[in-house]
């Protein structure tokens, strides 16, 4: 599992993905909370970390695809999948590999913004006036979320031998994961009597829940168990759809 | 179910080696019992497949194949193209489940132990798939990770060594040309010196020069290992096989020596005469003990007639009663491409 935990991490630095990445969300994120004027921290009368909160998922729903859809579509593409099988290596500790990887980059995306966080702190008034563990909470929220998105993208990309097709998909997943079920909610049939029920299938409810800063067990099932169960129907797909 | 004359080998080594111990008492005798241990893991590293059937939908793809390789051998799987031998040696890796019948590789089931079977294996796939993007030491690297190898560098050079790659070590392999590529693939099965080697067509596609050097490479491999390799090329297996399997829509045509094998076939001996202009083939068919003739090009026939029969003074002599002109004429027993033919039914390139 480390073994390809650790190619996959030097391969994102290796052809730039990991760099593209990184450099797209910093730049997207700085111009949006430092220069546009709309979405300005400094602007702002609040010192507070919502406006990137509220615009990271948006961001993460493109490039956690990007970053996932070439994990294994390209290994069946190349015919490697079959090299990587016959390795003693199982299905999960391959799928288990990569999808860290792809989470440890994340990861290194979100620590920058922590720059954010110590810029708000010193504007506040007093200084150091800041929901602290809100702001910890929303983290928390935004790295579960975007590994939940990444186990999306896993599971797209081990459906097909196209990159494209993969993000398209994973894409499509991750959209419907996040904003599908708010939207489900809202149908006729639900509207009134189920539409908590059904709004709590969705990401965005317990993403929300999360970045209130006080962290409920049952959100972190929730995220935790998503990603469980993509990486799983992807370990099944390996094993069964391909192998046949 | 361990051959028992492996088991009896083993118990006259382990007394020799026992004496041999007790004169030298220099060596520790724990030593002596470890090693015997590794010789004895080494010894049964055969390759047995029972009764093997894959079932893709309707089509049989396989169809009751069994066979056995030994250590120290070097077995062709010889078919053409669609015969299913990309399917058995997937199945024989582990990678792909068998409709039916088993595969036991050094004493342990295919499908019940994958783990310890990967460990004893090296395969390079059909088509050679890598990672184009990598360097050569940086892909063996990576492919070290996944054994226990005491000390991975010192085996990545070794082996780029022995493989032969040491002039292009330093480039992408997605920059190297196609035999070059072909001895990374090498490179990558042997990492881990598996006692067992599954090469699939691993000659596909070399010019010449590049052939007789893979040739040479399988060939000094298959003196330690266990190695089975698939080709649909002749030459190769009279060049480098101890055994043929000659396999036709999955199913078995033919498992045998070499020598057998054309021993076997040796049922007719076969006169190639070439021609130059105008002549009789029916005259020729009359001639004393001449079984049947092919014409295989309009100056070129095949008289053919029963083992040990020399027909060519009867032919020359015929030719000159006809005023034909004979530039060519050669006596052949049959070759392994006409074996090939005969059993599988189809051409060869």
């Amino acid at each position: 599992m480390w073994v390809i935990y650790k190619k996959e991490l030097t391969t994102f630095f290796n052809n730039l993905t990991g760099y593209l990445v990184l450099s797209v969300f910093l730049t997207v994120m700085g111009l949006f909370l430092f220069v546009f004027p709309e979405t300005s921290l400094l602007e702002s009368n609040f010192a507070s970390l919502e406006p990137f909160f509220e615009m990271a998922p948006s961001l993460f729903l493109f490039l956690v695809p990007a970053i996932t859809m070439r994990l294994l579509a390209e290994e069946r593409q190349l015919g490697t999948l079959a090299l990587l099988l016959t390795k003693p290596i199982d299905e999960m500790g391959l799928v288990i590999g990569k999808f860290l990887a792809a989470v440890s980059l994340l990861f290194l995306a979100l620590v920058p913004t922590l720059f954010y966080y110590i810029t708000l702190y010193f504007l506040g008034s007093p200084v150091g006036n800041l929901d602290t563990g809100a702001i910890m909470g929303s983290y928390l929220g935004l790295l579960l979320l975007g590994s939940a998105f990444a186990s999306i993208g896993m599971l797209a990309s081990s459906l097909t031998e196209s990159q494209i097709v993969a993000f398209v998909l994973a894409v499509t997943g991750c959209f419907l994961f996040f904003y599908g079920f708010y939207f489900l909610s809202g149908l006729p049939v639900f509207f009134g009597k189920w539409d908590a029920l059904v709004q709590q299938f969705g990401m965005d409810y317990h993403y929300h829940a999360l970045s209130k800063g006080a962290p409920d067990t049952r959100d972190l099932i929730y995220f935790l168990s998503v990603i469980a169960i993509f990486l799983l129907i992807t370990r099944f797909v390996l094993q069964y759809r391909i192998r046949s | 179910m361990l051959n028992t004359m492996v088991h009896k080998k083993n118990f006259e080594d382990y007394f020799e080696n026992l004496v041999q111990g007790m004169l030298k008492p220099t060596i520790n005798p724990f030593q002596i019992l470890l090693n015997l241990h590794f010789q004895h893991k080494k010894k049964s590293m055969s390759v047995r497949v029972e009764g093997l059937t894959k079932i893709y939908g309707e089509q049989k793809a396989i169809d009751k194949l069994s066979f056995q390789v030994e250590k120290g051998q070097i077995l062709g799987f010889l078919g053409p193209n669609g015969a299913g031998k990309s399917t058995t040696m997937k199945i024989l890796t582990g990678y792909l489940p068998p409709t039916e019948g088993s595969v036991e590789i050094g004493g342990f089931d295919v499908q019940a132990n994958p783990k310890e079977i990967r460990r004893l294996i090296g395969y390079l796939p059909e088509n050679n798939p890598l990672y184009g993007d990598l360097y050569i030491k940086e892909y063996l690297h990576f492919v070290a990770g996944f054994y226990p190898i005491k000390n991975p560098s010192a085996r990545v050079s070794e082996v780029i060594d022995l493989i032969g790659l040491t002039p292009e070590k330093h480039k992408k392999i997605g920059a190297l040309s196609k035999g070059y590529k072909q001895r990374v693939g090498l490179a990558q099965a042997i990492i881990h010196d598996p006692q067992v080697l599954i090469l699939d067509e691993p000659t596909t596609g070399l010019d010449p020069n590049q052939l007789v050097e893979i040739r040479s490479l399988i060939k000094a491999l298959g003196k330690e290992k266990t190695l089975i390799f698939s080709t649909h090329i002749m030459q190769e297996v009279t060049a480098l096989c101890d055994r043929v399997l000659i396999i036709k829509d999955g199913k078995m045509q033919a498992n045998d020596t070499l020598q057998n094998l054309q021993s076997t076939f040796q049922g007719e001996w076969v006169t190639t005469v070439t021609f130059q202009g105008l002549f009789t083939l029916e005259h020729f068919k009359k001639i004393k003990d001449v079984q049947r003739i092919r014409q295989i090009h309009p100056d070129v026939i095949q008289v053919i007639t029963a083992p040990g029969i020399d027909v060519r003074p009867l032919i020359f002599k015929q030719a000159v009663k006809d005023d034909n002109i004979i530039i060519g004429m050669q006596q052949d027993r049959r070759s392994v491409e006409e074996i090939f033919q005969k059993l599988t039914g189809s051409d060869i390139q």
